[in-house]
């Protein structure tokens, strides 16, 4: 275990940050060319809107995971986390513009569909939740703000809820996938309770 | 007693097999023998293109067979529709189990070129081959006490991967009043594009009422119950407050989650354009009558 621990923690001081940055981007344009040329199926702007909501989401758990990850199995990905952040802010901007200008189409809608539609004003709240949070995705931000800077970007556990709760209410009937998304949600949440109340999984 | 209602949608283009081509009914109006109606709504005059076999085959609505889009393309092969029996009790005055050949040689067929419009506000036109639900119902004979038709769909775990999950309570349950069942636009598809209906879309046999949201259009049905209470349906029994029992096509009811007063036609690829939705789905002209005097906002 450690050994596999080991080399996941030298190999990954070995890539640079820019090329998570890279990787994580790629999909954005290579989904939108896959809706325009069929690769999405036949109705593409609700696919399109979904692939990159549901991306969003996942690099909203990933980042989410990174402290566990260190904490109980000793796997240092700390670097990457800020990369993380940032792309899964541009994946829930893709969506929304996507929802909004391909989707939804017109100015009047879109506003409509904000303040009369909770599932979507709640989606719309996580996306604001996010936006402090990109603004200081920088070594200046974290130095101004020292203590504080910690603090502000504890809104990445009310952004990933307000995502979480986004995806289950805007399915139709019963759906498995929402429902696991926000158990793993919680589940990398309640990890971060206060420490008194996991005493053998910190030991572990 | 097949033929009352004329086609006054156009050909297509994209129309696969040229055969069609003169079994189209090309004119333009809404009048047709055994309709009430004359002359036509805008909406009636309006020539629309059916959507291609591969719009209306690959992007479908049936949870039995999962929840994707592209779920019941790629899973419903395993229903097993031959042989297939429709059981028909209740209210009617041969009750029983009605083979589907026996159906099929009682039914005359004809082309039904209707649009179709999801609750979910996506719509397509298809060109369905069935028969009216009228002449099914009268083969079993209505009964005076009848004033509902109950519909089950198969429900068999073992060929439908999506009932593992209770998306819904299964099996899918759906339901018209009676004058509803009966009238001439309410179909039983059997076909598309003049070959038989593919699974994903309901084989062997499935229920299409043009001016209702689609889930109304019941798939693969094995029972057909006459009955005087208004049957549960199985949206209403998930979320009564999002899905009535009547779901009509009405542009100025919203679903609670989002508007139905614009759709988006399947087909139109990234940049397809919304288009507003027209009441009855466009079919006011025939079927408003069937709800005078109700409020279809506490109706819906």
């Amino acid at each position: 275990m450690s050994g596999f621990v080991d080399r996941i923690n030298s190999g990954a001081r070995k890539v640079p940050t820019w090329v998570i940055y890279l990787l994580l981007a790629l999909p954005i344009p290579y989904l939108f060319y896959l809706g325009l040329t069929g690769g999405l199926g036949r109705e593409p702007i609700k696919a399109l809107e979904h692939e990159y909501g549901e991306l969003a989401l996942k690099l909203l758990i990933v980042g989410l995971a990174i402290t566990p990850l260190r904490r109980y199995f000793g796997v240092t990905l700390i670097k990457f986390r800020r990369a993380i952040g940032v792309m899964a802010f541009f994946y829930v901007l893709a969506h929304f513009l996507v929802w909004a200008i391909l989707d939804v189409q017109t100015f009047d809608r879109v506003w409509d569909d904000i303040i009369k539609r909770l599932y979507i004003t709640v989606g719309m709240a996580g996306f604001l939740c996010l936006i402090p949070l990109v603004a200081t995705s920088n070594n200046w931000s974290v130095r101004k703000l020292g203590p504080k800077w910690r603090k502000l970007h504890r809104l990445t556990y009310l952004a990933v809820i307000l995502g979480g709760v986004h995806y289950i209410w805007l399915v139709k009937g019963i759906q498995l996938e929402p429902l696991l998304y926000m158990a793993v949600i919680l589940g990398l949440l309640a990890l971060r309770l206060p420490k008194n109340k996991q005493p053998q999984a910190r030991r572990a | 007693m097949a033929n009352r209602w004329i086609n006054t949608l156009k050909d297509s283009d994209v129309t696969p097999e040229t055969t069609f081509l003169n079994r189209r009914q090309m004119i333009a109006g809404a009048a047709a023998a055994g309709l009430a109606s004359i002359g036509g709504s805008l909406s009636a005059k309006e020539a629309l293109e059916p959507n291609s076999y591969e719009d209306i085959t690959q992007y479908n609505n049936f949870y039995e067979f999962g929840t994707g889009k592209t779920d019941p393309a790629a899973n419903a092969h395993t229903l097993v529709t031959a042989p297939w029996t429709v059981e028909i009790d209740g209210l009617v005055d041969k009750p029983g189990a009605y083979t589907f050949e026996d159906i099929m040689k009682a039914m005359t067929i004809e082309e039904r070129i209707y649009r179709f419009r999801c609750v979910e506000a996506w719509s397509m036109v298809i060109p369905w081959n069935g028969f009216e639900l009228a002449d099914l119902l009268n083969m079993a004979g209505v009964q005076s006490g009848a004033k509902y038709v109950a519909f089950e769909t198969a429900l068999r775990p073992d060929e439908m991967p999506g009932v593992r999950f209770p998306v819904l309570d299964w099996p899918y349950v759906e339901g018209l009043r009676l004058d509803e069942a009966m009238h001439p636009l309410t179909i039983m598809a059997t076909g598309i594009y003049g070959k038989d209906i593919p699974n994903q879309n309901g084989a062997p046999l499935r229920l299409v009422v043009p001016w209702k949201y689609g889930f109304k259009s019941i798939k693969s049905i094995v029972k057909i119950t006459l009955t005087d209470k208004e049957p549960a349906t199985s949206w209403n029994k998930a979320n009564a407050r999002e899905y009535g029992f009547y779901s009509n096509v009405n542009p100025e009811v919203s679903h609670p989650r989002w508007s139905q007063a614009s759709e988006r036609p399947v087909g139109g690829g990234l940049f397809a354009k919304r288009i507003p939705t027209l009441m009855f789905n466009g079919y006011e002209e025939e079927v408003a009558g069937l709800y005078t005097g109700m409020d279809l906002k506490t109706n819906f």
